[in-house]
Order: structure tokens, then sequence, then C-alpha cells
């Protein structure tokens, strides 16, 4: 017996679905400026661009909301991601919100950090109440390596805003994705980074998710590659999975985490409130977390 | 449940890493001070020399003892130290003090660590305070001074019933207090001085103050030389006996906030 696409579809939501309990809100994810990007990485698997709005840009209210809820809930850490965040004209209120309440993350291609910004962002990790962690992503210690996948001029216009930043003395960290097709070597990105000015180089991997264009570029997932609900009946599984203690705010309602917003089917709300429950983690990106204990916070 | 009871003045202190000469000279100096009572937060071994000796110290002073990361991987033979370490020069070096710790425990005293509580508590006047390794949900979570915002802290209190939270496992010592005097206090690592460039090491007395608990966090001195020279007779790698010598951390640096990090030479 065949069954038609509808068939199959209603079969497939009344499958029970694997779902991780939610510890407790650690970390608040503040896609903030949605999916616009200045620039559109071959490997981005959000698919980013400057023109690309499924997600939106944040209002400084919305974040304001997002945020104030999130600490009432006992938040320890609020990260914001894109996109580009420095796209946002109100970035450093934004940011600004946030360090009164909680440490804060950004994660940035860099681009668009000119001296004066990087001095602002200077001033804030000296005298912020809390800690504030710029990450820089770079997947290549030298142009040709970098660029071939996240675009020509980026290599340099990133390392421009790295040298910014250090010279601003902020303690910044390089993001460097694994792909398939590289090997990124930590002494080169070392170096990179001392001659840059870097006096104390970070380095975080992030392993490679084979979604958004990503998927096109080299592969998608196989059939198999997902996670088992023996996987997650070990003591941690709550803690392993950042699903398990974040929740991911955009223009477009709360998802897990920042890998799946462009899924309909992880949405789980329209507030942190309403996405209090089990995270689903039956996407094959599950199991590439999974495999990395991956978090896309430090 | 550790249950201590109620005091007026109590010494706390965490990760002694196998400095037993630091060991020492806290006991002493906390005792000089007038501390009814003597906690050890836990992270016994690691980093320094001759682990017996610190074990020993801690078994036969007058000291209640809780749990950490270190002596729970230690206690059960564990691959390694649940530092949770990624960057490879990070873990190798991690992985060289676990081995030496792991391998220089008598049985005995391996055992004596995994009987450890996990916990325990005591009051300070009417106070509550509750005692932990890492943080009260996880053993081996980080709470830096950076990243412990006061929210969250108002949010442990509530969830553990308690007017403060004594913890260690960073390495480093601060303190964080709510409007209402409730908080956190992390009570750093007598094992290796906090990364500031000095050779004293810290320790925190606790101590009623009308209807407050003040907190003072104490430099200890101790014989550094000597203790550099036994790591470095013991084999040790000389990166670990230049932060005695220095008072800079030289290794498993990852862990640190950019905030942290940024006041350190490496
Ligand atoms: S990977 Fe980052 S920088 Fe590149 S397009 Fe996506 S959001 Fe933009
Ligand atoms: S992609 Fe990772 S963080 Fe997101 S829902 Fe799946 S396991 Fe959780
Ligand atoms: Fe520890």
């Amino acid at each position: 017996m065949r069954l038609s696409a509808e068939e199959e579809a209603s079969v497939q939501s009344a499958r029970p679905r694997l779902e991780l309990p939610f510890l407790y809100l650690d970390t608040l994810w503040l896609q903030v400026t949605g999916t616009i990007c200045n620039i559109a990485c071959r490997h981005c698997f959000i698919s980013c661009g400057p023109k690309v709005d499924k997600h939106k840009m944040m209002s400084r209210k919305l974040c304001r909301e997002s945020m104030r809820d999130a600490v009432r809930k006992g938040v320890r850490e609020i990260w914001f991601t894109g996109g580009e965040p420095f796209l946002h004209e109100q970035i450093l209120e934004i940011l600004d919100d946030a360090l009164a309440l909680a440490p804060v993350g950004v994660l940035s291609n860099g681009m668009l950090i000119t001296p004066e910004l990087a001095e602002a962002l200077g001033e804030r990790f000296r005298t912020a109440p809390y800690n504030l962690e710029i990450r820089i992503s770079l997947d290549g210690p030298d142009e040709e390596s970098n660029d071939r996948i996240r675009g020509n001029g980026v290599f340099e216009a990133t390392c421009r805003g790295i040298r910014n930043l250090a010279k601003a003395g902020v303690e910044l960290i390089v993001a460097v994705s694994v792909l398939d097709d590289n090997e990124p070597d930590r002494e080169r990105f070392m170096e990179l980074l001392r001659e840059l000015g870097v006096p104390r180089p970070r380095v975080k991997w992030i392993p490679v998710f084979r979604i958004g264009r990503e998927a096109g570029r080299q592969r998608s997932y196989e059939p198999w590659e997902v996670l088992a609900a023996e996987d997650l009946a070990v003591e941690d599984a709550a803690v392993r999975l950042m699903c398990g203690t974040g929740r991911t705010v955009t223009s477009e309602g709360v998802f897990p985490c920042p890998i799946l917003i462009n899924e309909p089917a992880f949405r789980m709300g329209d507030s942190l409130e309403q996405a209090r429950g089990s995270a689903p983690v039956d996407h094959p990106a599950c199991s590439t977390c999974w495999q990395e204990s991956f978090s896309c916070s430090t | 449940m550790l249950d201590l009871g109620s005091f007026t003045k109590v010494a706390l202190f965490g990760g002694t890493y196998n400095n037993w000469i630091a060991l020492e000279a806290t006991v002493a100096d906390a005792k000089a001070r007038g501390a009814q009572a003597i906690v050890f937060l836990g992270d016994a071994g690691g980093f320094g020399p001759h682990p017996n000796r610190t074990v020993e110290r801690l078994r036969n002073l007058p000291i209640h003892s809780i749990q950490g990361n270190y002596d729970d991987s230690v206690g059960n033979s564990l691959e390694d130290c649940q530092c949770g370490y990624v960057d490879p020069r990070d873990n190798q070096f991690a992985q060289i003090s676990y081995d030496y710790t792991l391998q220089n425990t008598h049985a005995d005293h391996r055992r004596w660590l995994r009987a450890l509580p996990t916990r325990g508590r005591l009051q300070v006047g009417d106070k509550k305070v509750l005692l932990c390794h890492g943080s009260p949900r996880r053993v081996n979570e980080f709470l830096w001074e950076s990243t412990t915002p006061a929210g969250f802290i108002e949010h442990l209190c509530n969830t553990e019933d308690a007017d403060l939270i004594a913890c260690t496992h960073t390495g480093i010592h601060w303190e964080r207090r709510l409007e209402d005097g409730r908080g956190v206090l992390n009570v750093g690592a007598i094992g290796r001085p906090p990364n500031d460039g000095q050779r004293e090491v810290w320790y925190s007395m606790l101590e009623l103050d009308r209807d407050r608990v003040r907190s003072t966090f104490v430099p200890v001195s101790y014989d550094w030389k000597r203790l550099a020279a036994e790591m470095d007779a013991e084999g040790l790698p000389a990166e670990f006996s230049a932060t005695i010598r220095t008072g800079w951390w030289t290794t498993c640096l990852e862990i640190l906030p950019g905030r942290e990090r940024a006041r350190g030479r490496f």
C-alpha cells in the first residue's frame, strides 16, 4: 500500500517525537538581526545573507522583554547572534540592556568592527558589571582558505576587525568551523592572532552542521544520522545538549537553539514561558550536537 | 548532606591541589584567628606533589571536607579530572597532573575521597550557608565573578533555601551579594595563587557581624620555594612550578571568561 503525501505527513506527525527534558534556563539566545547578514557564507547553516529576512531584526523592546523574562527564570548568560549582530542600529544600547542583567556574548564576523566600535566594546569589556565575550568567525588562517568559504575580501575585513578589537583591549575568541574540506591547524590560527595583536588567543571549534547552505555545498545528513532514545538515557543528557538548558528567541518565536530556527517543526511557542517544555531532538543536526558535545556558547 | 551546626566564625577553603604546605599554613592561620570550624570544599589533588601528604592532613587535622570533581575522579579511579578541557594543550597538562595524582594516591585515601559528602550546610548565627564544590547544581559548574549574575544568584538562593552559597572549583576567589544580603561566595583555592602575579594563596573567613554574615578573604604566605622544588623533583611539568614561583597561571586557561583571562599574563 502506498500512502499519499498527506497520509505520510499525518503518520509522521503522529509518531511520538524524541524529546529532551528542559532542566533550567541557563542561556538565552537572541537572534538579534535574524537571518540578515552583510555576507552570505557558503556553509551558513541558517542560510543568512543581506536580503534574507526569514527572521527579521528584533526590536530593542522585544530583546528587553525576553531578557527580563529570562532573568526572572534565573538565566546565567545572554548571547547575541544573527545574521550579523553589528548590523543592528541599536546594538550598543541592546548590549547595555543585557550587560546590566547578565554576562553577554556576541557572535560576529567582525567585518563591521571599526576602531570606534571596538573602543566602545573595549570600554564595556572593562567596566560592565559582567563579562562581555566577543567571538569572531574565521574559517581559515589565510585569505585563500577563509574566503573560499566566506567570500572574497572577507578575510581582510575580518582581520581588520580583530586588530581593532585587540587594540581596544577586548579579549576576543575566534570561532573556526571544522568542515569536510578543511583541516584547521590550531598553531596557524594562534600565529595569525598573535600577528594581529591578540595577546592571549583563544579558538573555539565549530562542528559542521549539514543543513542550510552547507547541505548543498558538501552533503546533507544521511538517514541514519539521528539520535536514538537510548542515547539520551544517560544521566548528563540535558547538560550535554544546549537545548537542555537554553532557548533561542527570534522575531518569529522561540526555538530550542540557534541551529534549528528555520525548522517550523521546532518552533516552541511565542514566549519563553510557552517554550518551557521538553525540546524535540529528532532533527539530524541533533546528532552533531550529541557527538561533539557541542554548545554554541563558550 | 553534611550538617555542621551553628557557629559565629568559620574558615572555608577550596582546591588544595596537592599543596600540602599551604594546607598546613592555612589551617594554622585559621586557628590563630579563632575559627570554630574549618571546612574544605573539595579538589584535594592535581597540580602539586605527593598527593598522600595532602589527604593525610585533610583526614588528620580538624577539617570537614566536601567532595570536589577531582576527588570523585580520583576516588573512583575515573579516566580524567572531569574539568572538561577541549584545548589539546590544556588537556595534555590536565592529564599529566591527573595521572600523577591517581597513581600516587594510596588506596585507603581514595576510599576516603570517594565517600566524601557532595554538599553540606552550616549556620552563621541564623544565616544558612550551603556548602558545595562547583555550584549547588553541578559539581563541575564554574561560578566565576564575571559570569555569575545577580538574578541567577537570587534564583540559586531561592532554590536552595540558602542565605549564602559557598563554592570553589574556579581557583579564583570572589563574592557577590544581593541587596538583601544573600549571595554567592567563591572561596578560591589554596593550592595555587589566583593568577594575580603574587605568591600568596587565599581562603575565606565567615563571621557573624550583628545580623549579617561578613566574609573576609585572607591571604596566606607559605614556603612556596619548597613546594616548587618538590614539584620539580617529582618531575612535574616546569609550567606548573612556574605558577607557584610567579603567581601566573600557565595552563588550563581555556575555562577562564574573557574578563578573568585578561587579568592574567597568559
Ligand atoms: S555564517 Fe555567520 S557570517 Fe556567514 S552568512 Fe552565516 S551568519 Fe553571516
Ligand atoms: S540542534 Fe542541538 S541544540 Fe538544537 S535541538 Fe538539536 S540537539 Fe538541541
Ligand atoms: Fe573542581
